[in-house]
């Protein structure tokens, strides 16, 4: 099932990591930073200005067994929402 | 080790210890264990003694018209992209013991990112049956 814009756009993370300004693999290496630091079943956010970093974050969560839940663009950034799954 | 990557590091020049050190975190963030190998100029350039020096570009941008670092290459982040690749998943930087006897220095003149030296036949016993690049 796709999450649609509106259900993402509810969704209130766990935990917010502000990557703006990072390039790849910077905004990467910081959600798997920041994933560490929050419990199974928790949602982080991640913000960033490379506009790669939706796709690679979809890629690395499919990779590693993290729920990847989609992209908001917000002003100039996309917040990009992942769940961790284990 | 089918899932891990093993990297020779052989070029000293800031452009390829960014290039590689993107390869090898991105490797790290998504689980695969990642073996590097210092060789020559990469080795020369995790020296303690000069690891924060600019270490220039590669001869590609020596070619009229070719692109600049934007933000010069004394910047370009490699360095910290490496300490973070360490940081966050299983990432061995090892030193050629024939490259450190050819430029003459021991391994404990290496900055404390490289894990000691290593042997040819040691490294590529930890790298059969995964990829092994070259930059």
């Amino acid at each position: 099932m796709t999450t649609t814009f509106v259900e993402l756009d509810a969704i209130t993370a766990d935990k917010v990591i502000d990557a703006r300004g990072a390039a790849c693999p910077g905004p990467l290496l910081e959600a798997k930073k920041g994933m560490g630091s929050v419990p199974v079943g928790s949602v982080i956010e991640i913000w960033s200005t490379d506009p790669v970093t939706k796709t690679d974050i979809g890629a690395w969560s499919a990779k590693v067994g993290h729920e990847f839940l989609g992209s908001v663009a917000a002003d100039g950034y996309d917040r990009v929402l992942v769940r961790r799954g284990k | 080790m089918t899932d891990g990557l093993s990297m020779v590091l052989f070029s000293g020049t800031t452009d390829k210890l960014h290039a590689a050190a993107t390869i090898v975190a991105g490797a790290a963030a998504m689980g695969r264990p990642v073996n590097v190998l210092l060789q020559y100029w990469a080795l020369d350039a995790f020296r303690a003694d000069r690891i924060d020096s600019d270490h220039g570009l590669a001869f590609d941008a020596m070619t009229p018209g070719s692109s600049r670092p934007v933000a010069g290459a004394a910047d370009i982040p490699w360095l910290e992209t490496f300490r973070m690749a360490k940081e966050l998943g299983d990432v061995t930087i090892q030193a050629c013991s024939g490259s450190l006897e050819t430029l003459g220095f021991k391994a404990d003149r290496l900055d404390a990112l490289v894990d000691g030296p290593c042997g040819i036949a040691t490294f590529l016993s930890a790298a059969e049956g995964g990829q092994i690049l070259f930059i």
